[in-house]
């Protein structure tokens, strides 16, 4: 469903990141990526995203829509996400001012309008919301707070994770979401992960930590170095990376 | 990384009440003099008092200076190039019946969303619409009567309840109090007139509509309100005015009166047209406003949408002379291409255990100037005087700017006061945050600007509540690139 073919970007009038970065996420799949600090994972998920600091100088990212291939490239940021494009962020952004749960409805409705699904009012949405924070045991309060603001790091990955939930992606970019949980909140975000798994969606794992990898099992596990893939393989290739570090993959 | 939006302001966002309406007027000759005073009195066919005191006004608005404390800048203005007046033909013989209103009037005002006319008008809700400078008409009238309310043009009120006109006009603002005042108790020509008797809990909404269409002309209407001891009122005024390219004066002067008990609530969405996006035409908006809470345990509170207008110069005050009085300001300020709004409010403490709460929400785009400026005062008698200050500013990218002048003034020292101050700026990582949730730049910048402005939306009757909001989201569109 995601066909990422030599994909070169850079910061916008800066230096290249991404360097012909090759992958395909078919449905269904779970593909971790790892990699040294500053190797471009962070800046893949954010070009998908549509992120306007970045400018792809070439390449395509193939996404089916419709049973047809679009490049995503070409649509906007929000269009990508109301086609089910999400990206959980390494560094969760705080909006002053705005409730998690208007923030939330607000996502949701936007889905909704684009699908041509009848939208939720505040009631029905509150019922389909205080479920999706059961099942990430949220408490109650962080439905009225200011999104992500004053949460603790912990909390902010959380709460990227429940907003993943009310917006059911096909395609799912987690940066890094463990870091920062403590070992209980990762089992429980990991668990909420699974659940959200299907045979129609697919999710991309960034991760510095094989442990995750125990809590949700990949298919495929990536490496990145230098703005592009050196090595692919299965769940093995974390516990190598584990122990013997990125020396010998980046030579 | 860019810390901010990119802002290209596209083609002025539309104005939908840019529109100008055909219909014959009355008008008098340009300019401003005895002459002109005494000629607007007797179009109004007012009693000698009332034409001494615009002579009065008169007299002594040539002898002030314009001030220029504010901060907005602007070309003088010359008075004596305006028109002061000007009427729709059929309608300069005071109160008349629906029946009585000119079709194409009756159109203009429901093209502005205010129907008028017997079946159509707005339930729950009186208006009096003011065309230039005449009412032209008065709903639920009454149905008002019924409860002793008394809800009328003032033009009718100077001929109907001189009495009550005499023992509150000019108490509250005399014309002495700024050169704008003074000009407008000079010239004025309409505006409405509120009178809820003791214990009354008013049933209606009351409300005016100003509508500017005749070009080159000013628009100075009074409104005095004046609450009995324990009744209530909520009152509403809206404006709006054709898009034209030269600027227009509105200058008002509002009153209110609060006795013991009693309670005012007094909501504005201005609207008014705010010139093109190069800051060609628009309204200035010279406004006095001001409630007294003379009775024990009377409050008092403003509430405000300021979006529109070229420049707006407007601090609607409260003096809090009765023990335990309330005072409340909330406002929404929103500017936008090249507009200049300089606005606020100032709470007088006299009376003791008085309090006040001031809550004011700015938000500028483009390359406009917001300003808020606001006074506490408490005076020596004052004691156990409160007041909770908030006064917020939001940038949408970096051209614009907002500043914060608060003045405190206080001689009591068992006074409570609190104040806070915070600017902020729509960054791109929020923006590109809540795309990547799927909402565009404008329903990210609209979910934005209600959460900032939420606390003043809630104290606005609900349906003008949901104006509000349109109305906001209308006018960033062109901001938001
Ligand atoms: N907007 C930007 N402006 C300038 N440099 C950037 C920008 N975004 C990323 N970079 C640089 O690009 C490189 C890749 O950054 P990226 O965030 O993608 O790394 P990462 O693989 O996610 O690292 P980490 O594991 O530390 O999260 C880094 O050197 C980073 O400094
Ligand atoms: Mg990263």
């Amino acid at each position: 469903m995601l066909e990422i073919k030599d994909l070169c970007a850079r910061v916008v009038d800066g230096d290249a990141i991404l360097e012909g970065l090759t992958m395909t996420v078919k449905a269904g799949e779970v593909h971790a990526i790892m990699g040294p600090n500053g190797s471009g994972k962070s800046t893949l998920a954010k070009v998908i995203a549509g992120h306007p600091d970045y400018e792809v100088t070439s390449g395509s990212i193939g996404y089916e829509i419709n049973r047809r291939t679009r490049d995503l490239l070409e649509l906007e940021p929000h269009e990508r996400a109301r086609e089910g494009v999400f990206l959980a962020f390494q560094y969760p952004v705080e909006v002053p001012g705005v409730s998690n749960s208007v923030f939330l409805r607000a996502a949701f409705n936007e889905i909704c309008r684009h699908h041509g699904i009848e939208e939720l009012d505040p009631i029905d949405f509150a019922v389909l919301l205080k479920d999706k924070m059961a099942m990430l045991e949220m408490d109650e309060s962080f439905v009225n707070r200011a999104v992500n603001v004053d949460f603790s790091g912990g909390e902010k990955k959380r709460n990227e994770i429940l907003q993943m939930a009310v917006m059911s992606p096909r395609v799912a970019f987690l940066d890094e979401t463990d870091s920062g949980l403590d070992v209980d909140s990762m089992k429980i975000v990991a668990s909420g992960v699974n659940k959200l798994r299907s045979e129609n969606n697919a999710i991309v794992l960034i991760t510095h930590y094989q442990r995750l990898l125990n809590y949700i099992k990949p298919d495929f596990v990536h490496i990145i170095a230098g703005g592009k893939i050196v090595r692919s393989g299965g769940p093995e290739l974390a516990h190598e990376v584990e122990e013997r570090g990125y020396d010998w993959l980046v030579k | 990384m860019p810390s901010t939006i990119d802002i290209d302001s596209k083609l002025a966002e539309e104005y939908r009440y840019g529109f100008v309406s055909d219909i014959e007027s009355e008008t008098i000759p340009r300019g401003l003099n005895e002459d002109i005073v005494r000629m607007i009195s007797a179009k109004k066919d007012e009693p000698e008092w009332m034409l001494e005191y615009r002579l009065k006004a008169f007299r002594f608005w040539k002898e002030q200076p314009e001030p220029t404390w504010a901060n907005v800048s602007y070309p003088p203005i010359d008075y004596e190039n305006l028109y002061y007046y000007s009427a729709p033909k059929k309608n300069t013989d005071g109160p008349k019946s629906l029946n009585d209103v000119d079709a194409e009037l009756l159109a203009t005002f429901d093209r502005l969303g205010v129907p008028l006319g017997e079946r159509e008008r707005l339930a729950g809700v009186a208006v009096d619409a003011v065309f230039d400078s005449v009412s032209v008409a008065t709903t639920h009238q009454e149905e008002l009567e019924k409860c002793g309310v008394i809800f009328c043009s003032f033009s009718e009120a100077v001929k109907n309840h001189p009495e009550l006109v005499k023992k509150y006009f000019g108490s509250v603002v005399p014309y002495t109090d700024n050169f704008y005042t003074a000009l407008n108790s000079a010239v004025f020509s309409d505006g409405s007139f509120c009178f809820i008797p003791k214990g009354v809990h008013c049933p209606l909404e009351l409300s005016t509509y100003f509508r500017i269409n005749a070009a080159e002309t000013g628009q100075f209407e009074r409104t005095l309100i004046v609450a009995e001891d324990s009744s209530y009122v909520s009152y509403l005024e809206g404006c709006t005015a054709p898009m034209r390219d030269e600027n227009q004066l509105h200058a008002a002067v509002v009153e209110l009166v609060a006795f013991d008990d009693a309670e005012i609530k007094y909501s504005t969405v201005q609207n008014w047209y705010a010139g093109d996006a190069n800051g060609k035409g628009g309204i200035y908006n010279f406004v006095t406003k001001r409630g007294k809470c003379q009775g024990r345990n009377s409050k008092i509170s403003w509430t405000q949408v300021e979006a529109g207008a070229a420049i707006t110069w407007k601090y609607p005050s409260v003096l809090l002379l009765g023990d335990n009085s309330v005072g409340e300001f909330y406002s929404v300020a929103l500017t936008n291409n090249m507009m200049q709004a300089d606005t606020g409010t100032k709470m007088i403490h006299v009376g003791k255990n008085t309090s006040s709460t001031i809550i004011s929400k700015g938000i500028s785009c483009d390359q406009s100037h917001n300003s808020y400026r606001g006074l506490v005062r408490v005076l020596p008698g004052a004691s156990g005087a409160r007041n909770r200050s908030e006064c917020d500013s939001m940038l949408v990218g970096n051209q614009c700017s907002a500043n914060t002048f608060p003045y405190l003034e206080v001689e009591n020292n068992t006074a409570v006061i609190e104040h806070e101050a915070t600017t902020s700026r729509i960054s791109a990582e929020q923006m590109f945050y809540l795309e990547s949730r799927g909402l565009d730049k404008e329903g990210a910048v609209s979910l934005l600007v209600n959460g900032f402005c939420k606390e003043v939306f809630k104290k606005l009757p609900l349906e003008f509540s949901v104006e509000a909001v349109k109305l906001l989201e209308m006018k960033l569109e062109g901001s938001v690139g």
